[in-house]
């Protein structure tokens, strides 16, 4: 849908007529008023910002630049991301959304690409199910991780059911690689217990609000949010803040602002409130946006905003954006080009109708894409490729590994017929139902007991699964060193953390930064279903041909002879069409066309030239009626008659792939007919838009065949079916 | 050697010997035998404010300085029990708490926890919410 902006509800994308001009009013070292506030007008956000969020040195800095000046440092390769993050502390909400409003889409994703906080890019996946079935779970984690995803995102149906969905994408995720981060998105105070059981290794739902009304709301303020960030990190966990255009308004407080301008104020507190980074791009309220004008603009000037306050972003696109795949994939290519720390925040790994947020704007079937896209222009997207028999017994393994853990624990069994549908099911539809009341008592007893992972690494251990026991217990010690608390962290599958302190992103120009070649770009290129061309068309050069060359072809005297010239591959290293028509059928047809058309058919081969007017151009010049068929050994045919000019002619067929049987003994009873002069209707001819897209790398290559087989010069000979002995 | 933030991270790679547990143990005994040996207690599996203190100069030093800000405040949290700090967390929350029991609060995380920034931050966010009428409004207040 559609609609015009309305800015009382906040449906405007950007430069909101009711968004504030920008100002800062500093006195004897105070801020006094800010974008059109003062400080007695200051809400609890403002309050918050001017507290934490500026830099009066920064400030003072910004106040002598232009917008415009500002703006073009964005831009300019030579303007280090250090110093723009410096002159960021200076700028207020109000200026940080006008300047960056003031970006087109490649000058938004070309400061995307500078001001990125980790120089690689990764990605995040959704795993969800509608039954919540543990084995389903681990074995959907298991196959994200072994497809390079860096974070795992679950949810739940039912809220109780937190701690086994944990668990199950926990040892799920490490069992297909160690290093993944997992998480569990529920309710605040229940999300921090399950962190502080190690049961998740980091949270990312920590939403912040534009509008302190809005906030209130999300039962949260600045600082209890900041509070609750503080939290997690004093138990070694890792967290983002969670902000989106279109959040507000959905919640009917966007008090007449526009949405960068309300999503200026979210990563201004996001940062200000000491987050290592937050998750933006509008992300569950993408269709409000993308209803406005400016809409992908606006997601896209979101990310940029968080990148320079130097956050790690996690990027949306995972929620729907729109039901046409060409729409949300031109969205997509502004995060994926640039690359952000994650390119979207929730990736469905398994097909949409199960992924429980109510989301899947790319799912299990699109991955195919999402890699070819990667291939297509180069570009890091995130993920990689795996081979099936790699992800069915990874997931096969996830599966076994946390039906181990629930023995361990006597949670309600999963049974081998579950891990076996877990294997190799499309989706839930295909487990069996569990007893929802037994899981979540079970559910219910992990809280009580305090089940940690660690308590899931010794069952794992117990029961020999002992490199998963290894993983889990890994990701426990990663609370331990704290080194992924840093902006922007993954954890490698050795254990080491990369972040952007470690790995900073220092783009200053072409072949800087991220740059995809080497052995990754190899990686990344090996999809799956690549093929080698030469396997396409290969010379037969096991067969004898399937025309003998009797003597060079002289011109014919015959009235109603009408020659079949072939390519100098015909029935030779080439037997068979691009319609997989064998040779002797297609020309077995001609004849009998030519023949039922009253006419008398003479085989030659042209051998100077594979091109297909050519051929049939020689062929008739050597045929009594002056009428000849050319064709070349990928079924590509022509009637030609002599006194045309080579290029031209009297029907053309170049939808090979379309011809059958029947057409060339059309083709064959037509070039009768302009032979003995009749009156003669065109055979009919298709169109098949795609056939070139399906086929010309075949036509390629089995040309290029032909082409090889070209005797410069030679004169055209006369062939006759070669006897069988 | 002394630590320096610009160099030695990753910690649990590049200076392991700085890095333990609460109780004392270094990280790299913490193993999975270690774990199954009954040699290590799982609620022992979290950083120290030593580490995160560390952590926060890493971060300043990357000129990140509220997150080191934040990574000092967590610092303080980490003698704070889990369910007393589910509390806090709560008690910050809109319309949760009075005005004398986020003071009471902030009494006790300093004077029991030795919480002292978080301790300030608790007392800024009643003043604020006192302002803003995000404080919980008694039945006396109400009328």
């Amino acid at each position: 849908m559609l609609v015009t902006p309305h800015p009382p509800l906040g449906l405007v994308s950007m430069n909101g007529p009711d968004d504030p001009e920008p100002d800062l009013v500093v006195e004897g070292g105070r801020i006094v008023a800010m974008d059109g506030r003062r400080e007695d007008e200051f809400d609890a956000i403002d309050r918050f910002v001017v507290r934490y969020g500026l830099d009066l040195d920064a400030a003072r800095e910004a106040a002598s630049i232009s917008d415009a000046e500002i703006a073009r440092r964005l831009v300019d390769v030579d303007v280090p991301r250090a110093d723009l993050v410096r002159l960021s502390r200076g700028l207020t909400p109000a200026r940080l959304a006008l300047i960056v409003a003031m970006l087109e889409p490649v000058e938004l994703m070309f400061a995307l690409r500078k001001l990125r906080a980790r120089r690689r890019p990764a990605n995040q996946a959704h795993v969800t199910n509608l039954k919540e079935n543990p084995a389903l779970l681990a074995a959907d984690a298991a196959e994200a991780a072994l497809r390079g995803f860096a974070e795992v995102e679950t949810t739940v149906g039912v809220a109780r059911y937190a701690p086994l969905n944990a668990i199950a994408v926990l040892v799920g995720s490490q069992t297909g690689r160690p290093g993944v981060m997992t998480q569990c998105a529920v309710e605040e105070r229940r999300n921090l217990q399950l962190a502080m059981l190690g049961l998740v290794t980091y949270a990312e739902t920590l939403s912040v609000y534009g509008t302190e009304s809005a906030f209130v709301d999300g039962d949260d303020t600045p600082w209890s949010k900041t509070l609750l960030a503080s939290a997690y990190a004093s138990r070694g966990v890792k967290v983002r803040l969670t902000s989106g255009g279109g959040s507000e308004a959905l919640m009917g407080h966007a008090e007449g602002k526009s949405m960068l301008y309300l999503e200026a104020r979210c990563v201004a507190v996001a940062r200000a409130a000491g987050s290592q980074g937050v998750q933006n791009g509008s992300i569950s309220c993408v269709a409000l946006p993308l209803s406005l004008p400016g809409g992908t603009r606006e997601i896209l000037a979101e990310n940029v905003l968080a990148a320079w306050l130097d956050l790690e972003v996690a990027a949306g696109n995972d929620a729907i954006a729109s039901h046409s795949a060409i729409r949300k994939t031109a969205k997509l290519m502004g995060q994926f080009l640039p690359g952000t720390d994650f390119v979207t925040s929730g990736y469905s790994v398994m097909p949409r109708h199960d992924n429980t947020f109510g989301g899947g704007n790319y799912d299990a079937d699109d991955l195919d894409e999402w890699l070819t896209i990667q291939r297509d222009w180069q570009v890091d997207g995130g993920i990689e490729p795996a081979g099936e028999e790699t992800v069915l017994r990874a997931r096969e393994r996830a599966a076994r590994a946390v039906q181990v853990v629930f023995e361990a624990f006597g949670f309600p069994p999963i049974t081998d017929a579950e891990v076996e549908a877990a294997t190799t099911g499309y989706d839930s539809a295909d487990l069996p139902d569990r007893d929802r009341a037994a899981d979540v008592a079970a559910a219910d007893r992990v809280l009580a007991e305090r089940v940690s992972g660690a308590d899931v690494a010794r069952a794992l251990a117990d029961d020999g699964f002992f490199d998963v026991a290894e993983a889990v217990f890994a990701m426990q010690r990663q609370r331990v060193s704290g080194d992924y608390l840093q902006t922007s962290a993954v954890i490698e599958p050795d254990g080491e953390v990369r972040s952007a302190v470690s790995d900073p992103n220092r783009y200053g120009g072409p072949g800087t930064g991220w740059v995809l070649d080497g052995e990754r770009w190899e990686r990344l290129q090996a999809l799956p279903h690549v093929l080698d061309p030469r396997s396409l068309a290969s010379p037969a050069t096991d067969r004898s041909s399937l025309l003998v060359e009797i003597h060079d072809a002289e011109p014919g005297s015959r009235p109603d002879e009408v020659v079949i010239a072939v390519g100098p591959a015909f029935g030779d290293w080439l037997r068979q069409t691009i319609n997989d028509l064998l040779h002797e059928t297609v020309l077995g047809a001609l004849v009998e066309g030519v023949r039922k058309g009253g006419a008398s058919p003479r085989l030659v081969r042209v051998r100077r030239s594979s091109d297909v007017a050519f051929i049939g151009h020689d062929g008739a010049l050597l045929a009594g009626s002056g009428v000849a068929v050319g064709l070349q050994s990928k079924g590509t045919a022509i009637i030609h008659r002599s006194d045309l000019q080579p290029l031209d002619n009297l029907e053309l067929f170049g939808m090979s792939p379309l011809y059958t049987v029947d057409s060339y003994r059309a083709i064959g009873r037509n070039a009768a007919g302009y032979a003995l002069g009749r009156s003669v209707g065109p055979v009919p001819t298709a169109l098949d838009n795609f056939a070139r897209a399906k086929l010309i790398v075949r036509t390629t290559v089995m040309h290029a065949l032909e082409t090889d087989a070209i005797v410069p010069d030679a004169p055209a000979v006369e062939v006759e079916l070669a006897r069988l002995t | 050697m002394d630590f320096d933030p610009r160099s030695d991270y990753p910690l649990g790679s590049r200076r392991p010997e700085l890095v333990t547990t609460p109780a004392g143990t270094p990280l790299e005994q913490l193993t999975l035998t270690a774990l199954r040996d009954g040699r290590i207690d799982p609620a022992e599996l979290r950083t120290t404010s030593e580490t995160l203190r560390r952590q926060a100069a890493i971060a300043r030093a990357a000129g990140r300085a509220e997150l080191a800000d934040n990574l000092e405040r967590a610092a303080e949290l980490v003698a704070v029990p889990d369910d007393v700090i589910l509390d806090v967390y709560t008690a910050l929350r809109p319309r949760r708490s009075t005005a004398s029991e986020l003071d009471e609060l902030a009494e006790r995380l300093e004077s029991r926890y030795g919480a002292g920034l978080v301790a300030a931050f608790v007392r800024e966010a009643a003043a604020v919410y006192a302002g803003r009428g995000l404080l919980k409004v008694t039945r006396a207040e109400a009328f």
